[in-house]
C-alpha cells in the first residue's frame, strides 16, 4: 500500500464527516441505531470494519491509540487493525489502556475503569438486539420506535422457566436511559456493569449492517433483567493464575491433553500492569 | 508453564509472504500477465467487474491475479479499491438501442427486426474437453460479416405498440445509490435492481431457479438478450453538452412474464429486467426473473411467501462480499464469548445433575 495515495486514516473528509454525523446523531438519542452509508474497506465485513470507520472518523493526528480483541493487544486482528492506523494515519499507539484516547475493542471492556476524554469503540456484527427474535429490519425498526420490547422478556422468561436460569452469556441486551433495547456487542455478560455511568464516550460501530450507535458519558444503561431473577455478571471462579487477579474476566486454557487447564486474565494489559507490580497468581514465573 | 500467546505481528508478515509465493506457483513456470488474464480469462474479468462495481478490465485482471483466481477475493479487491475513488459526476443514461450488438437473441419471436445473433456464445458447444487446447490454444480466424449499421430495436417494443405489455413509464428522477446511502427497506425497483446487479451471480442464479419451479412463479420468456458496446457520454458544465467519454460492455435481459390481471391490471405480459456489466448472460438472465418475482406487490400478486419474492431476504442476503465477511469472521477468535458460553452449560449441567440425583435419592 503506497501511504501517501490515501487521506488521513483513509477514509475521505466527506465519508468521515457523514459517519461523523451518524455518530453525533448516537450520541444525542443513546441506544438508537443510526442508519449509515457503510463503505468498503480494505478488510473483511466481520473484521470490525464498523470499528474501523467509526475509529477513522473519530481519530486526530495527536491521538494514542489502542486496539484490542478478546482483551488482548496481540491477537492476530487487533495486531492488523492497529498497523493499519499505524500505516495510514500515523498515530501513536500504545498497549496501556490508561494511555490511550481511543481504544477499539472487539468482545470486551478493559478492567481498568477508563476516564473523561477517552473515547471507546465497539466493533459490532449484529446491531439489533431483537434480530433473533424477529429476522425482519422493517419490523424490529417498528418494534424500537413503539418501544415493544415485551419479546424480549418473553425470550428472558422462556429462558428462567427451562433454563432456571437466563441463556444468555454474551450480547446481553440492555436498556438505555430506560427507552432503547441495545446490544452491547458480544461482549460476556460480565462487562455488561461497566457499560452505565461511564466516564468514557461509547461509539458502536455495525459495517456490514451499517448501523451506528453510541452512549455518551455517564449513560444509564440497565441489563434486562426479572426482580426475582436478577441479572448476574458472571465469571471463572478463580484467581488469575498468573497475576492473582480476583475481580477479572479469565481466559480458560487448556494446558495439556490430560485435563489440565489454567485461568488467565483476558486483558493482557491489566495482567501485565499488576504483574509489573508483583502480583503473582500460582502459576507465575 | 503457559506463556501467553505472541507474535501475532510475526506470524501475519510470515503468513502473507507465504501467500505471496504460493500465488506465483512453481517459479519454472512462465508468470501470467495482467494481459493474458484479460484476453483469455474474460468471463472471469467480466463477473469481477460487474460484482465489483467497477469497469475497468485491466484492474480486473490485476485483482484475478492477486486473489489467486478466487473471483469474490478479486471482486473484493475491486470493491475496496472503488470505495476510495473521488466521484466526478454522473453519466448520462446510457442507451442500450443503441448498442453494437455482439449478440441478440429472442426466444419469444422466430425472427425480428435486428435478426437473432447467436454472437460469441457456449450454447450450442458440445461440452467435450478439447485437449488440443492443451497443446496448443492457437485457433483459425472467425468467419467475418460487416455489421448491420441501423440500431436494433427492443423486442418489447413490439409488444407494446400492441398494449399486450405494460408500459414501462419514463422516469427522470436520480435512482437511489445503495453505495452512498444505507439500504433501507422497502427499496425501490431502481434500488433493487441496483443491489441486483451486483449481487453474486451463484446466489441470483439460485433465487431465479427457485422461481422457475414454483417458488414464486412468475413463467418467464427471455423477449430479449443482448450484449455488446454502448457508448457512455457525460454532461460537462464547463461545455454545456454531453461528450462521449468511452464505452462499456453490457448484457441486457428483457424477459416477457405471463400475467392474468389484477383488480387494477387487465391481463397482459409484464417486464424483468437485467442489466449487468460485461459478457454476464447467466447473471442478467438471473437478475431479470429476480426483478419480476420482487415486483409480486406493485402488480398486486400474492405473496407465496416464496424467497424470492422477499425483497428484505435477497437484498440483505445477495452481495457476496458482506456474506462471505460475516460468514468467514466465525473463524476470528471467540474464546471471551466460549469462555462465557461453557460457564453457562457448566453451570446449567451441574444444576440439571443435582436435580437428577435428588430425584434419584427420593
Amino acid at each position: 500500500m503506497t501511504e501517501s495515495a490515501y487521506n488521513f486514516a483513509y477514509l475521505d473528509e466527506q465519508t468521515k464527516r457523514m459517519i461523523r454525523r451518524a455518530i453525533l446523531k448516537g450520541l444525542a438519542i443513546p441506544g438508537y441505531q443510526v442508519p449509515f452509508a457503510s463503505r468498503e474497506m480494505p478488510m473483511p465485513y466481520g473484521w470490525g470494519t464498523g470499528g474501523v470507520q467509526v475509529s477513522a472518523a473519530v481519530l486526530t493526528p495527536e491521538d494514542r491509540f489502542k486496539v484490542i480483541d478478546q482483551g488482548a493487544d496481540d491477537t492476530t486482528n487487533a495486531v492488523s487493525i492497529r498497523t493499519f492506523f499505524e500505516r495510514t494515519a500515523q498515530v501513536a499507539t500504545t498497549t496501556k489502556t490508561a494511555q490511550a484516547s481511543v481504544i477499539q475493542t472487539r468482545h470486551r471492556i478493559p478492567e481498568e475503569k477508563l476516564s473523561e476524554g477517552q473515547i471507546l469503540v465497539y466493533q459490532v456484527p449484529i446491531p439489533e438486539p431483537l434480530r433473533f427474535l424477529e429476522p425482519r429490519e422493517s419490523e424490529t425498526r417498528k418494534m424500537h420506535a413503539l418501544e415493544e420490547y415485551g419479546l424480549m422478556h418473553v425470550k428472558l422468561y422462556e429462558d428462567i422457566s427451562r433454563h432456571g436460569h437466563i441463556a444468555t452469556s454474551y450480547a446481553y441486551p440492555v436498556k438505555v436511559e430506560g427507552r432503547y433495547v441495545m446490544d452491547p456487542s458480544p461482549i460476556p455478560k460480565f462487562d455488561n456493569p461497566k457499560l452505565g455511568d461511564m466516564a468514557a464516550i461509547q461509539l458502536f460501530g455495525a459495517g456490514r449492517e451499517q448501523r451506528i450507535y453510541a452512549l455518551p458519558p455517564y449513560t444509564d444503561v440497565v441489563s434486562l433483567d426479572f426482580e426475582d431473577h436478577p441479572f448476574e455478571a458472571s465469571k471463572a471462579d478463580h484467581p488469575c493464575a498468573l497475576c492473582g487477579a480476583e475481580h477479572s474476566y479469565l481466559d480458560e486454557v487448556i494446558t495439556d491433553d490430560a485435563g489440565g487447564r489454567m485461568f488467565v486474565c483476558s486483558d493482557t494489559d491489566f495482567c501485565e500492569a499488576r504483574q509489573a507490580a508483583g502480583h503473582t497468581g500460582k502459576d507465575a514465573a | 508453564m503457559y506463556v501467553a500467546v505472541k507474535g501475532g505481528e510475526r506470524a501475519i508478515e510470515s503468513a502473507h509472504a507465504w501467500l505471496a509465493e504460493e500465488r506465483r506457483g512453481d517459479t519454472s513456470v512462465a508468470e501470467l500477465s495482467i494481459a493474458q488474464i484479460r484476453e483469455q480469462l474474460s468471463l472471469a474479468v467480466n463477473r469481477v467487474m460487474a460484482e465489483g462495481s467497477l469497469y475497468d478490465p485491466d484492474l480486473a485482471a490485476l485483482a484475478i491475479k492477486q486473489a489467486r483466481g478466487d473471483l469474490i477475493e478479486a471482486i473484493f479487491l475491486i470493491r475496496a479499491y472503488r470505495t476510495t475513488l473521488p466521484r466526478f459526476g454522473a453519466s448520462n443514461p446510457v442507451d442500450t438501442g443503441a448498442m453494437a450488438c455482439d449478440r441478440r437473441i429472442s426466444a419469444t419471436f422466430k425472427d425480428l427486426p435486428g435478426g437473432q445473433v447467436l454472437g460469441p456464445t457456449f450454447d450450442y458447444t458440445h461440452r467435450l474437453l478439447d485437449f488440443t487446447l492443451a497443446a496448443n490454444g492457437e485457433v483459425p480466424e472467425a468467419p467475418t460479416r460487416s455489421a448491420a449499421p441501423a440500431d436494433v430495436p427492443h423486442v418489447t417494443e413490439f409488444l407494446n405498440q400492441e398494449g399486450l405489455i405494460e408500459e414501462a413509464p419514463l422516469d427522470d428522477t436520480t435512482p437511489p445509490d445503495l453505495t452512498r446511502e444505507p439500504l433501507e427497506m422497502p427499496a425501490e425497483r431502481a434500488l433493487r435492481l441496483q443491489a441486483l446487479t451486483r449481487a453474486d451471480e451463484g446466489f441470483t442464479l439460485g433465487m431465479a431457479y427457485s422461481t422457475q419451479r414454483g417458488y414464486g412463479r412468475n413463467h418467464a420468456f427471455v423477449g430479449e438478450l443482448r450484449i455488446g458496446a454502448v457508448p457512455v457520454e457525460m454532461e460537462i458544465p464547463e461545455l454545456g453538452f454531453a461528450v462521449e467519454i468511452g464505452e462499456v460492455t453490457l448484457t441486457e435481459c428483457e424477459t416477457v412474464n405471463q400475467f392474468k390481471g389484477s383488480k387494477t391490471e387487465p391481463p397482459q405480459f409484464t417486464r424483468g429486467y437485467g442489466l449487468v456489466f460485461g459478457q454476464t448472460e447467466r447473471k442478467a438472465i438471473s437478475m431479470a426473473l429476480v426483478d419480476r418475482a420482487l415486483r409480486w406487490e406493485e402488480l398486486g400478486e400474492d405473496n407465496e411467501g416464496a424467497p424470492a419474492q422477499d425483497a428484505e431476504f435477497v437484498l440483505y442476503h445477495a452481495d457476496n462480499i458482506q456474506a462471505t465477511g460475516f460468514l468467514e469472521h466465525i473463524k476470528l477468535p471467540h474464546y471471551v464469548d466460549f469462555q462465557s458460553e461453557l460457564e453457562l452449560v457448566r453451570k446449567l449441567r451441574r444444576e440439571a445433575g443435582a436435580d437428577q440425583m435428588q430425584e434419584a435419592a427420593e
